[in-house]
C-alpha cells in the first residue's frame, strides 16, 4: 500500500478578536496513528475543522500526497478522503433509522442520483461489508437510538469507511467511554490503520495515548509546540509541560476570609447510574471548594447528583451536621442547595420571561401569603435591588432575560439564588461564555458569597480559575476524585497531571 | 426617512399587528356583521340586537369555560385534546343522574365533576408517568371517554321520560334550578366567574407562575426547585375540571344530552385557546385571551348562520381562521413554544 502524506503548512485563523490559530503546521502519514493534545483553548479542534472542511477562511497551504489543495467547504474534505467524528455522536446520526441506512447515510442522500427507489439489499450488504471489515458486532437492522454510546461511534467510524476515508479525525472519542469500550475503540482503530487510513486522535487522557498512538503533536495558544515520538521514555510530566509552557500569573488575587465549621459533608455518594462513583468531599462555611477535571471527567454530573436532579445512590449527605435526604431538586432547594448550572439557557434561566420572574422563581414563598397570592410590588422591588446589587445591565425589571448577553444571564441565576438565601452554591463553569469583565464580576460575587459563610462548589476546567479563587481543590477523573489539593500548594502543571489520569 | 426608520416603522407595523391583531379583527367583523345582516323592512341590523348579543354570549359561555381548562394545559406546554369528550360525558352523566337517579342537583353536580376528573387522573398517568406526548395521549383519552359516554348512554341520547333498556320509563326528571343555570343570567355570570378565576390563578398566585414557567422551560423550572411533574397533573386535573363544568352548563342549556354535544366544543375550544395566545401581544395561554378567542369564534358562528352561510360549510371557515389566528402568533416569534 503506497503511503500518501497529509501535509498543514502555516496555517492561520481569526475570528473576532481571536487568534485562533497561529502559523501551525501539522503533517499525517495513512497508516498511522498520530494524537493531537493541549489545555482548553489550545486550537485542537479549530485546526481539525479546517481540515474537514468547516473553518473555511484559514490561511496557509494544504497537500495530500505532495498535491497542494484547497478544503474551503465540507464536501471538499469528503472528496480527499478526510473524516471527522466530533464528541457528540447524536448531532451526526438520525436515531430512527436503522444502522445500515446510518452507515450508508451519505450513499443514500448523496448518491442516488436520478434512482428514487432504495436499493435495500445492496445498502444492508454493503453496511454489514463495512461493519465486517471493523470487526463490530452491531445488528444492521437495529434502530440507531437504542444502540449504546459507544456503538454509536463505532456506526460513525463506520459511516467515514464506508466513504473510504483515507485520513480519519477523532474528537476526544474515548471522554464518554467506559474501559472496555475504550479499548474496543483502540482495536478498531488499529484495524483502520492497517488498512492504511490515517488516523488523528485527540483526547484529553494522555496515559491512554501511549497504547495506540505512535506520533503526538502538541499545541498551546494556537500554535504549535512540538511533534514527537511518542515512546514510553516520553513521560507524562513532560507532556503537560509542553502543554503549559512557562506558567503565567493569573491577574486575579482572591482575598481571604474566614472558613468556618463543616456546612456540608458528603460521604460515599454515587450516581445512580454509576456517572460518579464514591465521592467524599467537605465544604466549610465560607470556604470555596474547587472541582478540577477535564472535559468529560463527571463534574457537571457530580454537581447534578449533589443538586440531585440525578438521582443518588447509596452514601449520605450532612447539612450543618444533619442527614439530609433529597429526593429531586425541589428538595434539594428547600434544605438550601443551589445550582448555577452549566448549560445556563437551557438549564439556568426562564429564557423567554422577564429578570424579575427569574429572580423570584425559586423564592416565591417570600411573595405568598397563605392563599399562594403572589405580591408583585415586593417582587418588583427585590428584583430592582438585586439588578442594582449584582450589576446587572438591563433596562428594567421587565426585560426578557433572552435578551441580556451571557454574562448577565449568568448574574441573572446567581441573583435567583442569592434572593432565596441558599446555604451551599454550586456552580458548573459559571465563566463559560462570558467576557473577561463579567469573568472578574462573577469572581467577586463568589467571593462575596464565601464572605457571608456560605459554602461554595465551584466546578471548571478552566485551571488558572480554580487555583485563583479557591481554597481547597478537588480533582476528578473518570466519574471520581482522585486527589485533594489545597490550593495555595498546588500549581497547574500538577492539577493537569492529575486529571489527566496520572496516579 | 431614512433606512434605519424605516426599518423601526416595518417594526412597529408588525408589534401593532401581533398586539392588536385580534381585536381588529373582532372589530372588522362586527361591523361587517352588523352592515351584511341589515334588514330593509325594519331598517336596522338583525345581527346587532340585544336579543342576538345574548344569544352570542350564550353560546359562547360553553366554549369559553371549555377552553379555560385547556388554557391551563397550554399553559404547562401540554395539549389536552380530551376536553370534548370530557364534557361530553359529564353531559351525560349529569342528566342521568337526575333522569335515571332522580339525585339531588348539588350532588349531582359535585360528583359528576369528581367522576370527570378520572379522565384528568389517566391523563396524568400518560404523560407524567409513561412520558407520551401530551397531545397523542390526550388523544387516545378523547377515544376512550368518546367510547365510555356511548357506553353509559347504551349509545343514545338521555332525555325526560325516555324509555330505558329494560322497558321501563325513567323516573326522574330535570329540575328547574339546574335548567336556569343554562340561561342568562346564569350560564353568563358562570362564564365570568371562571375566566376571573383562571386570570387571578394564573397571573396572581404562586401556582400559576409555577405552571408558566414549566411551560417555558421544564429543565430551568425543575433546577430552580418547581416540582415540574406536579404542575403538569395540576394543570390536567384543571383541564378535565373546567371541561366537565362546561359539559353540565351544556346539559343545563339543553335539557337533554344528545350524542356528541360535547365533542363538537372541542375545535371551537382549541380555537379560542389558541387565539387567546395573540390577544394583547401576551405571547402565552392567557385567560382573557381565551375569552376573546371564545367571543371571535362565537361571533363568526353566529354571522355566518345569519348571513345563510350552510352548515356543512361553516369549518372551512373556521378552520381558516384558526390557521391565520395561529400563523398571527407563531410567524411573531414571541410565543412560548417557539424555542
Amino acid at each position: 500500500m503506497t503511503e500518501v502524506k497529509l501535509e498543514m503548512k502555516d496555517i492561520s485563523i481569526e475570528f473576532p478578536g481571536v487568534k485562533a490559530l497561529d502559523g501551525v503546521d501539522f503533517g499525517l502519514k495513512s497508516g498511522t496513528i498520530h494524537a493531537l493534545v493541549g489545555a482548553n483553548g489550545a486550537g485542537k479542534s479549530t485546526l481539525m475543522k479546517v481540515l474537514a472542511g468547516v473553518n473555511t477562511h484559514y490561511t496557509g497551504q494544504i497537500y495530500v500526497g505532495g498535491e497542494p489543495v484547497e478544503i474551503r467547504c465540507p464536501k471538499d474534505a469528503k472528496n480527499l478522503g478526510i473524516e471527522i467524528v466530533f464528541q457528540e455522536v447524536d448531532t451526526a446520526l438520525i436515531p430512527y433509522l436503522s444502522v445500515a441506512e446510518n452507515v450508508m447515510f451519505n450513499t443514500l442522500v448523496n448518491k442516488m442520483g436520478r434512482k428514487q427507489i432504495v436499493h435495500w439489499k445492496e445498502i444492508r450488504q454493503a453496511a454489514e461489508t463495512v461493519l465486517k471489515k471493523l470487526n463490530v458486532d452491531v445488528d444492521i437492522n437495529k434502530q440507531v437510538s437504542s444502540l449504546t454510546l459507544a456503538q454509536k461511534q463505532m456506526v460513525l467510524i463506520a459511516r467515514c469507511v464506508a466513504e473510504k476515508c483515507r485520513f480519519l479525525i477523532l474528537d476526544e472519542p474515548t471522554a464518554p467511554l467506559s474501559n472496555s469500550e475504550t479499548l474496543e475503540l483502540f482495536r478498531v482503530v488499529r484495524e483502520l490503520a492497517k488498512e492504511n487510513v490515517g488516523v488523528v486522535f485527540i483526547s484529553h487522557r494522555l496515559s491512554e495515548l501511549y497504547e495506540i498512538c505512535e506520533n503526538i503533536t502538541i499545541m498551546r495558544d494556537g500554535k504549535l509546540v512540538t511533534e514527537l515520538p511518542l515512546s514510553r521514555e516520553l513521560e507524562v510530566n513532560t507532556l503537560v509541560e509542553y502543554m503549559l509552557g512557562r506558567s503565567y500569573e493569573d491577574n486575579y488575587i482572591k482575598k481571604k476570609c474566614e472558613i468556618g465549621g463543616p456546612l456540608l459533608e458528603i460521604e460515599n455518594l454515587s450516581e445512580k447510574e454509576g456517572k460518579v462513583k464514591d465521592i467524599n468531599m467537605t465544604v466549610c462555611k465560607g470556604e470555596i471548594i474547587g472541582v478540577a477535571g477535564l472535559v468529560g471527567a463527571g463534574k457537571t454530573e457530580l454537581c447534578k447528583t449533589l443538586f440531585s436532579a440525578y438521582q443518588q445512590s447509596g452514601g449520605t449527605m450532612k447539612l450543618n451536621g444533619k442527614v439530609i435526604k433529597a429526593k429531586g431538586p425541589t428538595q434539594a432547594v428547600k434544605h438550601g442547595l443551589a445550582l448555577v448550572p452549566e448549560e445556563r439557557r437551557r438549564e439556568g434561566v426562564l429564557i423567554t420571561d422577564p429578570v424579575v420572574s427569574n429572580i423570584s422563581v425559586a423564592a416565591m414563598e417570600k411573595y405568598t401569603n397563605r392563599l399562594s397570592v403572589v405580591n408583585k410590588k415586593r417582587e418588583k422591588e427585590d428584583a430592582r435591588n438585586m439588578i442594582r446589587g449584582l450589576g446587572i445591565k438591563t433596562p428594567s425589571e421587565n426585560q426578557v432575560v433572552a435578551l441580556l448577553s451571557g454574562g448577565n444571564q449568568q448574574k441573572v441565576v446567581v441573583g435567583k439564588w442569592l434572593n432565596k438565601d441558599s446555604e451551599v452554591y454550586i456552580f458548573d463553569e459559571p465563566t463559560k461564555g462570558i467576557d473577561v469583565g463579567a469573568k472578574q464580576d462573577m469572581y467577586e460575587l463568589i467571593e462575596g458569597l464565601a464572605a457571608k459563610g456560605k459554602g461554595v462548589i465551584y466546578a471548571t476546567c478552566e485551571f488558572q480559575e480554580i487555583l485563583s479563587i479557591c481554597d481547597r481543590i478537588y480533582v476528578m477523573y473518570d466519574g471520581e476524585i482522585i486527589k485533594e489539593l489545597n490550593a495555595a500548594d498546588t500549581n497547574e502543571k500538577e492539577l493537569l497531571y492529575y486529571s489527566t489520569g496520572g496516579k | 426617512m431614512s433606512g434605519a426608520e424605516k426599518v423601526k416603522k416595518k417594526l412597529n407595523v408588525g408589534d401593532f399587528v401581533t398586539k392588536w391583531g385580534t381585536i381588529a379583527t373582532m372589530l372588522i367583523m362586527f361591523i361587517l356583521f352588523t352592515f351584511g345582516n341589515w334588514s330593509r323592512d325594519t331598517g336596522a341590523s338583525m345581527f346587532l340586537t340585544q336579543s342576538n348579543m345574548i344569544t352570542i354570549l350564550r353560546a359562547v359561555s360553553i366554549t369559553t369555560i371549555i377552553a379555560i381548562g385547556l388554557t391551563f394545559a397550554l399553559a404547562v406546554n401540554g395539549m389536552d385534546l380530551s376536553i370534548g369528550a370530557t364534557a361530553q360525558f359529564a353531559n351525560v352523566f349529569v342528566m342521568t343522574c337526575f333522569v335515571w337517579h332522580n339525585i339531588n342537583i348539588g350532588v349531582s353536580i359535585i360528583l359528576t365533576v369528581l367522576i370527570c376528573l378520572s379522565v384528568a387522573v389517566i391523563n396524568s398517568i400518560l404523560i407524567v408517568k409513561f412520558r407520551i406526548p401530551d397531545m397523542v395521549a390526550a388523544l387516545s383519552v378523547m377515544f376512550m371517554y368518546q367510547g365510555v359516554s356511548m357506553t353509559y348512554s347504551k349509545g343514545g341520547a338521555i332525555t325526560e321520560r325516555m324509555t330505558r333498556a329494560d322497558g321501563t320509563q325513567a323516573p326522574g326528571l330535570v329540575p328547574e334550578a339546574f335548567r336556569a343555570l343554562g340561561k342568562e343570567p346564569w350560564l353568563i355570570i358562570i362564564m365570568i366567574c371562571v375566566v376571573l378565576f383562571a386570570y387571578f390563578f394564573l397571573n396572581y398566585t404562586k401556582h400559576g407562575r409555577y405552571m408558566y414557567a414549566v411551560g417555558g422551560n421544564p429543565e430551568a423550572a425543575q433546577l430552580s426547585g418547581i416540582p415540574v411533574a406536579k404542575y403538569k397533573i395540576l394543570a390536567y386535573f384543571l383541564s378535565a375540571t373546567f371541561a366537565s363544568i362546561g359539559g353540565i352548563c351544556l346539559a343545563a342549556r339543553v335539557g337533554t344530552a344528545q350524542i356528541s354535544a360535547g365533542d363538537a366544543y372541542l375545535m371551537p375550544s382549541v380555537c379560542a385557546a389558541y387565539i387567546g395566545f395573540s390577544v394583547l401581544g401576551a405571547g402565552k395561554a392567557n385567560a382573557f385571551g381565551t375569552f376573546a378567542g371564545a367571543v371571535l369564534v362565537g361571533m363568526l358562528e353566529n354571522g355566518l348562520i345569519m348571513m345563510s352561510v350552510p352548515y356543512y360549510a361553516m369549518n372551512i371557515i373556521k378552520g381558516a381562521v384558526l390557521a391565520i389566528a395561529l400563523a398571527m402568533t407563531y410567524a411573531s416569534g414571541k410565543t412560548k413554544n417557539v424555542n
